[in-house]
């Protein structure tokens, strides 16, 4: 029985798996499950994480083609893993500062992220749906963490009801695509996606399948679930549903389309991609301008994000896969540290999040103030930050793929986001201080947030690091 | 040429068709002499006390959602009795990984205590206190024993 | 007697996907919604079927297992969603629940 050998090549999520039982154990065995549980989750984290990016060209098919390890696998790996390991870091003094001291936090965060490594190493729709709904129930709930909070439940109800219905979307779609092209496996599907796509019951259920999956990447028509979940979920919680979610539903969205991306086929949907990326930039900019609380703010942007990343699957070339890549990871680094230092800076009471509180901040606290700074050029795309090089990289490979029009939309849209990145700054460093907020010191939070700063400023400098290890890796 | 579709909804409306039928011809022939005992709601001879829609105790609602979890993951151990031999020491160890989480999350709703049914005391009203307030009149007092 | 076609199955199974579809747009009770989802996962579950049962592969048949599994706790974690806002709130109905704007 070749699968007895086989599990064991799986060994970040076997740790992640048995990480989620020590820590249930941990959570009814003792009463200081508070101080054990957060160290304990980011040491398994960044474990995995570590195992992933040094297992990176170690690319294998595991259990019959059902499951694949390293390659593209292991950086979608990499930014789940580090980027939940940021914002755990991240949580510990914020849980304590808003009194939810539940360990099913951490137990919740780990599932999720497993969840997460299943949907990006699954090479079958079977696993992508369990995946899915692994890491979809466990969001549902992190984002209800805090139950005695309106808000709180508020933004749990409505994720969970429109995930649902995404969830729907995507069962369907995967009912359609398995009795048209009868099997589930990717590779199968992949292989004679030509011959299949001509069948419009096939058609119909990968566009449902694709609409699904639009849904949880947060693009325009369907979006309109994430203002109010971003800006009720708790704030480590909305940073890490912005960030590593997205990249989960895009690593799928990248698997399902890769005949179209490496095989030269037509892309069927690249109108559809190229109206939505269009429409989602344009909308999350210009309704962002109009925000003036930063987490609203940023769950706007982040729809925005979600249109320039959705500008690679329209472009449909292994450029743009691999921009779409880079883009995720610089996007990750990025809004954690954003939400970061929200979260230092917000009330025990979720007050403090309106811009008005940031005015002046660097008079308080010039550290925060700045990484700050430094997060929301890199979100606007100002060099030399990750987020530049993201946009850069996608934007040629639109302009590869003769969709020049789309690039000029991007980089207009770009440069109306840079007014509202741009007026945080503007509060921060020439604007006196209105109110009196005290910012509770936090060494962990703090530290989230530098390593979050040096992680983008590294990608930032030296984009080709991680850019050569993407696109060596795309071309197994 | 009928189906065998056809004859299924022949017969489903001959039976719609008799059940009318017969329920108009009752209604022309029978005699039509209501009163108030007759109109009320039969309850297996009880009478009639309130609304059925009653708010029931949260707790039930707990107990629910856990049965309903742990009722419906049974269903992956069907297949699983049916061919775990064919594969050995390996098959069966796959099985008893999933109980034994299973049963972790029953330890955790145990020592979490959502399996304990805690009576709440019950707020009986208590008449000698309500009255040796000589103050309030006897409508307050029935509002008072009405809401306690 | 011949079996019926498979499209009739399909034809069932997109209709029920329409009525779920509708229903979680128009209806305004969360529990109702909720209902509505459920609807349209059993209906993919009755397309699972029919497919798995007209191709002779019963991968399909499986996958129908794991989508009442995870439907079943996804039940579980939106009854108790539910139940919290309700106790926050007193409503279910989801034109009420707007603290924020939609």
């Amino acid at each position: 029985m070749t699968a007895n050998t086989e599990i064991f090549q799986l060994l970040p999520h076997l740790v992640i798996g048995v990480g989620i039982v020590l820590s249930v154990v941990i959570e009814i065995s003792t009463k200081k499950s508070e101080s054990i549980l957060p160290w304990f989750t980011i040491l398994i984290f960044v474990f995995a994480g570590a195992h992933s990016i040094i297992n990176v060209y170690d690319y294998q098919i595991l259990f019959g083609g059902m499951y694949a390890i390293g390659g593209v696998t292991a950086i979608f790996n990499f930014i789940f893993t580090i980027g939940a390991a940021i914002m755990v870091l991240n949580a510990v003094d914020y849980i304590k500062k808003s009194k939810m001291n539940f360990g099913e936090f951490y137990i919740l965060v780990q599932s999720s992220v497993l969840g997460m490594m299943l949907m990006a190493g699954a090479r079958d729709l079977f696993m992508i749906f369990i995946g899915l709904e692994l890491m979809s129930i466990c969001f549902y709930v992190l984002a209800g963490i805090n139950r005695s909070r309106m808000g709180n439940t508020e933004a749990a109800l409505k994720y969970f009801l429109l995930g649902a219905f995404a969830t729907g979307f995507i069962v369907f779609g995967i009912a359609l695509i398995y009795g048209t092209a009868k099997s589930t496996s990717i590779d199968q599907i992949v292989f004679a996606y030509e011959y299949f796509i001509t069948d419009v019951l096939f058609l119909t259920g990968l566009a449902l399948f694709v609409i699904g999956f639009l849904f949880k990447i947060a693009a325009f028509p369907f979006h309109m679930w994430v203002p109010d979940v971003y800006q009720g979920a708790a704030t480590p919680v909305t940073g890490l549903m912005s960030t590593t979610g997205k990249a989960a539903a895009f690593s799928v969205l990248i698997i399902i389309l890769s005949a179209v991306f490496t095989q030269n086929i037509t892309n069927n949907f690249e109108i559809l991609f190229a109206v939505i990326a269009t429409l989602s930039m344009l909308y999350g900019s210009i309704v962002a301008i109009a925000q003036d609380n930063l987490k609203r703010m940023l769950a706007y942007s982040s729809i925005a994000h979600a249109g320039y990343m959705t500008i690679g699957l329209a472009a449909g070339n292994i450029e743009s896969v691999s921009g779409i890549i880079f883009y995720l990871t610089a996007y990750a680094f990025m809004n954690l540290g954003a939400f970061g230092v929200i979260a230092l800076i917000e009330g025990s009471n979720e007050e403090n999040l309106d811009i008005n509180s940031y005015s002046g901040l660097n008079s308080k606290s010039p550290i925060l103030a700045g990484f700050m700074a430094l997060f929301m050029f890199a979100l606007a795309g100002i060099p030399p930050m990750a987020g530049f090089f993201g946009k850069y990289y996608v934007f040629v490979a639109s302009i590869k793929a003769d969709l020049t029009w789309l690039a000029i939309v991007g980089v207009f849209s770009s440069a109306i986001s840079v007014y509202f990145y741009l007026r945080v700054v503007v509060y921060m460093y020439f604007k006196d201080s209105t109110s009196s907020i005290i910012i509770k010191n936090s060494f962990t939070g703090l530290l989230a947030v530098i390593i979050s700063g040096l992680l983008v400023l590294v990608f930032g400098i030296l984009p080709d690091t991680l850019f050569s290890i993407i696109t060596s890796v795309l071309s197994y | 040429m009928l189906t065998e579709f056809g004859k299924i909804f022949i017969f489903l409306l001959l039976a719609i068709g008799f059940v009318g039928i017969a329920l108009f011809a009752a209604k022309l022939i029978r005699p039509h002499r209501p009163t108030k005992e007759k109109l009320l709601i039969y309850e297996c001879g009880e009478n009639v006390e309130g609304s059925p829609w009653v708010k029931f105790n949260i707790r039930f609602y707990v107990v629910a959602l856990i049965f309903l979890i742990f009722d419906v993951e049974v269903v992956l151990l069907f297949p699983w009795a049916l061919t775990y031999q064919e594969f050995g020491f390996y098959g069966f160890l796959v099985g008893v990984i999933f109980l034994l989480i299973l049963g972790l999350g029953m330890a955790y709703e145990w020592r979490k205590g959502d399996l304990n049914w805690d009576r709440t005391k019950p707020n009986i009203p208590e008449l000698s206190k309500i009255l040796t307030n000589k103050n309030v009149s006897n409508v307050k007092i029935d509002e008072q024993i009405k809401e306690s | 007697m011949n079996t019926i076609p498979m499209e009739y199955y399909l034809l069932i199974s997109a209709f029920m996907f329409s009525v779920g579809v509708t229903g979680v747009l128009i209806r305004r009770n969360a529990i109702v919604v909720f209902m509505c989802i459920e609807l349209m996962l059993n209906s993919a579950n009755l397309a699972l079927v029919t497919f798995s049962s007209f191709l002779g592969d019963p991968a399909g048949q499986v996958f129908v297992f794991f989508v009442m599994t995870v439907a079943a706790a996804e039940a579980a974690v939106g009854l108790a969603i539910i139940i919290a806002i309700f106790r926050n709130k007193l409503t279910v109905n989801i034109d009420e629940i707007n603290i924020f704007k939609w």
